[in-house]
């Protein structure tokens, strides 16, 4: 029996060591590759990080579903959108031609954009779903400029790891990694179903994220920053999100 | 490690026989430690994906098919229950508060968890004969006659036979097979089909299942069947013997009245 327990002792101890080194080992080749996501922190940061590099395995360059022009869901769906601030309705009374979008950070010409001048960049259009995490989803059609256009045009330098987006109210900020905002489906958006953008629907701007849940879709775009670190940033968390309880990455 | 005083029950007929030789002076083992430490983490996982999956269905108790659903399109049938959204039009005067959050975190982490288990213990049932000695059915098991005098005697809430304490009928191990190898699987794959990232990379996954809210409604199905499944078994454990059923679910051991045991254990 005791020869059988320290022989099990042993095991176990060898079995222990490898799996902290194992650990150790993933861990840092998950930084590395960028698998760890600002929230990785606290009870529930083993399945968010187990989520987002999985999925960042997975999809780095996966491209969302794609509608048929007749699959848009009819009437259009504008879902809840927050009191709009002050000086949102100064701008919408101005119909929009003071929007700016400014962009800094770790590019190399930090920019603002009139609306005039994203709208005279070549535009896409998808015809994509976007689902909430509530349950419910619709089908349009997002037209606008790719944000690796905006990032080209700015000249983000090669450390980028982040791009953060703020609402025109403080309280809507998130960010995304560079395998998203250098995605050909990310858009900023300011069409839709063939017309603007509606302001139900986040216009005159919204980034347009059909890989994630619609939360990551932050409407009313005003401003993006190129970093490297989320650290700086609110709590560090990367986004508003987390510090309202909800993932960072919404692909799920 | 095998305890040496425990002895492996023999399946078939002569196991009620060799458990009544042994009564007196030993315990017997019933389930594998692998089996027990599986059985329990399922378990807490699936009560944290049942109270955080419904406190998800919650925030829009609406059912679609097809691609899309919204407040603004026909539902396939609605719960009637209050919602934790303003947007959803529910008939009550009031609004529950929003717990997605960490719904989702809790929801996903816990799917982490059973899947990485059930692989587990998917695996080494096939290494360890567990799946072919105690799960697959024998030929007389499937027999119209054999699953015709179970399902009777379930419907009467009859005691366990001897036999059946000591190994599981034709009934139970279909069901269990279709636990394990259907409605897990089917749970996991419609999850997998709501998610916008994995669709874009494994598109089948939601195509084949007619869209993302045909997915969302199969899902809600299945973990409807599933809490069935969970209900009948504790009522079945309830009838053969909580405590006895119980303590060979942890301790892996059953006492050799096992199978007359009136569920105070011995």
């Amino acid at each position: 029996m005791s020869d059988l327990s320290r022989r099990r002792l042993i095991t176990t101890g060898l079995a222990a060591t490898a799996g902290a080194l194992g650990l150790g080992t993933a861990t840092r080749i998950a930084q590395i590759y960028g698998l760890i996501p600002p929230d990785h922190g606290g009870f529930y940061g083993l399945g968010e990080t187990l989520t987002y590099a999985s999925q960042r395995l997975l999809t780095r360059h996966s491209l969302a579903r794609e509608f048929r022009p007749n699959q848009v869901s009819k009437p259009p769906l504008a879902n809840e959108i927050p009191p709009l601030t002050d000086a949102f309705k100064r701008l919408q009374a101005g119909g929009f031609a003071d929007w700016r979008l400014f962009v800094d950070g770790m590019v190399a010409r930090p920019a603002s954009f009139s609306l005039a001048r994203l709208k005279s960049y070549p535009s896409r259009s998808q015809i994509t779903q976007l689902a909430c995490e509530e349950g419910w989803s619709y089908i349009a059609e997002w037209i606008g400029v790719p944000l690796s256009h905006v990032l080209e045009v700015v000249g983000a330098l090669p450390q980028a790891r982040y791009v953060v987006y703020r609402s025109i109210d403080p309280v809507w900020w998130d960010s995304i990694d560079m395998a998203d905002a250098l995605h050909p489906q990310t858009f900023l958006a300011y069409g839709m179903n063939g017309d603007e953008l509606p302001v139900g629907n986040g216009g005159p701007l919204r980034l347009r994220l059909p890989r994630q849940l619609g939360y990551k879709s932050v409407k009313f775009v005003t401003a993006l920053t190129v970093t490297d670190s989320l650290k700086g940033f609110g709590k560090g968390l990367g986004s508003a999100s987390p510090e309202a309880g909800y993932a960072w990455y919404a692909g799920i | 490690m095998a305890r040496p005083e425990s002895v492996r029950v023999p399946l078939g007929a002569s196991v009620p026989n060799f458990a009544r030789s042994v009564r007196a002076t030993t315990v017997t083992s019933r389930h594998s430690a692998l089996v027990r430490v599986t059985h329990w983490i399922t378990t807490l996982c699936f009560l944290a994906l049942l109270v955080s999956g419904i406190e998800i269905v919650i925030s829009h108790p609406r059912f679609y098919w097809g691609e899309t659903g919204n407040v603004l399109t026909t539902p396939l049938f609605k719960l009637p229950i209050p919602s934790s959204r303003t947007l959803v039009p529910t008939g009550y005067g009031y609004v529950l508060p929003d717990q997605n959050g960490w719904s989702r975190s809790l929801h996903f982490q816990a799917a982490w968890v059973v899947v990485l288990t059930g692989l587990l213990y998917a695996i080494s049932s096939l290494l360890t004969g567990h799946l072919r000695k105690n799960l697959l059915p024998g030929k007389a098991d499937l027999s119209w006659r054999a699953l015709s005098i179970a399902i009777a005697k379930h419907l009467r809430f009859e005691r366990p036979s001897e036999v059946e304490a000591w190994s599981y009928n034709g009934l139970q191990r279909l069901t269990y097979l279709f636990v394990i190898f259907v409605l897990f699987p089917l749970v996991i794959w419609t999850g997998l089909a709501m998610s916008p990232a994995f669709v874009s990379a494994v598109p089948a996954t939601v195509t084949l299942l007619g869209g993302q809210q045909s997915a969302r409604t199969i899902h809600f199905f299945v973990s409807l069947a599933l809490l069935f499944f969970l209900l009948v078994h504790v009522v079945m454990v309830c009838l053969a013997g909580f405590r006895s059923r119980m303590r060979a679910m942890i301790t892996g051991h059953a006492s050799p009245d096992y199978a007359s045991t009136d569920g105070e254990g011995t």
